[in-house]
């Protein structure tokens, strides 16, 4: 059986099944969160040992790091829809692009200010000109940028066009942020964050950190579609299909 | 060459540009910051004499002394290689320690000593509860004792 992928390309076809999605999407991220945050902040060690004896506010880091994972992981699916758009000229790819960027700069705004939250008991400052402070602050910028970007060309097409190019050279910082902690001396190097590595995470900590990523990951999703369906109607308003969709959502 | 495959060849094209711009902006990120040195660069007089600049390396242990005042602290900071005494006055971050890397901001005074008006703490990758850290601990002094008195037992065996 073949399963014909550019159906679904279509928006008037992907509309009901974003609409089925959501739901799931949402419950399973309310559960993954409520459990991740109450693992996170009540079942685990209250305080950190070894070489970085972190006290309790190392907690931050149930939502800090998940955020920040998110933050990237969106920035490469708007930059992949992104590409995929300019390449193919699919409606439905600019609209999905569209729909992703304010949830990815949700996270990367999160991120920063949980960070800033715990740098300043830890490290001593909220803000610090660190390489991974700054390229994320970047790609926050790039978020910003983008949305505004679109929202400030009339023409839905050229709007999609131009704001696609931003997302794609954009890219740049994503790679940037992953490996800006490659110091190869910590001593020599002024950065605050260190390598990380999710080996030398305990697993009692890894777990409730990785359960966040999910439930925010599943957030991610159903936010975007319901943006998304918005977005269809608007641009689709023309068609046929949408006075059949709202002459029957209203009946119901 | 249809539309698409041109279009796709631009879009190729524009992502080996961005390759080569994450490229550049790493190799920059590694090489020195310029207003950070180390211990061994400041003892050699490669720092500004007329402008803040950053210190960092690791703190030397026995060194942390509290002053009458209660607030300034002097400790000496080290690459392992050289010394700077630092003075400051003010509240250290929570990670501050003895052994612990930290970065400082301010300036050399006439006298030698780095003032600083600013102290950070750096923390490393390791994110453990206290006992599994300890249990690490003892492990890695065990294997070192059974190390050495297995490696003693065959010599004083044949002796």
């Amino acid at each position: 059986m073949t399963i014909n992928w550019f159906k679904f390309a279509s928006p008037a076809a992907f509309y009901p099944i974003a609409g089925r999605l959501i739901p799931w999407f949402g419950r399973v991220a309310l559960a993954l969160v409520l459990i991740g945050l109450f693992w996170g902040f009540f079942l685990t060690a209250d305080q950190l040992g070894g070489s970085n004896p972190q006290k309790e506010y190392y907690r931050i880091i149930y939502v800090h790091v998940p955020a920040a994972w998110m933050s990237m992981w969106l920035y490469l699916v708007l930059a992949g829809w992104s590409a995929i758009g300019l390449v193919f000229n699919t409606r439905l790819s600019f609209m999905m692009a569209k729909a992703v960027a304010p949830t990815g700069a949700i996270f990367t705004f999160l991120a920063l200010w949980t960070g800033a939250l715990w740098g300043r008991p830890s490290w001593g400052t909220y803000w610090d000109w660190d390489p991974r402070l700054t390229s994320e602050l970047l790609l926050f910028f790039l978020y910003i940028g983008y949305i505004a970007l679109h929202s400030a060309i009339d023409d839905t097409r050229r709007a999609d066009r131009a704001a696609a190019l931003l997302a794609i050279v954009g890219l740049v910082m994503v790679p940037v942020i992953f490996l800006s902690i490659n110091c190869p001396d910590p001593n020599q190097c002024a950065a605050l964050h260190q390598r990380s590595d999710p080996g030398s995470i305990h697993l009692s900590i890894l777990i409730p950190m990785l359960t966040m990523t999910l439930g925010l990951w599943s957030y991610s999703f159903a936010a975007v579609f319901a943006r998304l369906r918005t977005i269809i109607l608007t641009r689709e308003a023309d068609h046929a299909w949408v006075s059949d969709v709202i002459a029957k959502e209203a009946t119901a | 060459m249809k539309a698409r495959q041109k279009r796709l060849v631009l879009v190729g094209l524009a992502l080996v540009g961005v390759a080569g711009a994450t490229t550049l902006a790493l190799s920059a990120l590694q090489s020195n910051i310029s207003y950070f040195f180390s211990p061994s660069q400041v003892m050699a007089s490669e720092h500004p004499t007329d402008a803040v600049f950053r210190v960092g390396g690791l703190v030397v242990k026995d060194t942390l002394a509290r002053q009458e005042d209660g607030l300034t602290v002097h400790f000496k900071v080290t690459d392992n290689a050289a010394v700077v005494p630092v003075s400051y006055t003010g509240i250290l971050p929570d990670l501050f320690s003895e052994g612990q890397g930290v970065v400082a901001k301010g300036r050399i005074g006439t006298d030698g000593v780095f003032y600083a008006e600013e102290v950070l703490a750096k923390h490393d990758e390791s994110y453990m509860p206290p006992e599994v850290a300890d249990t690490l601990q003892t492990a890695h002094v065990d294997g070192i004792v059974e190390q050495t008195t297995g490696a003693n037992t065959p010599r004083s065996a044949t002796q």
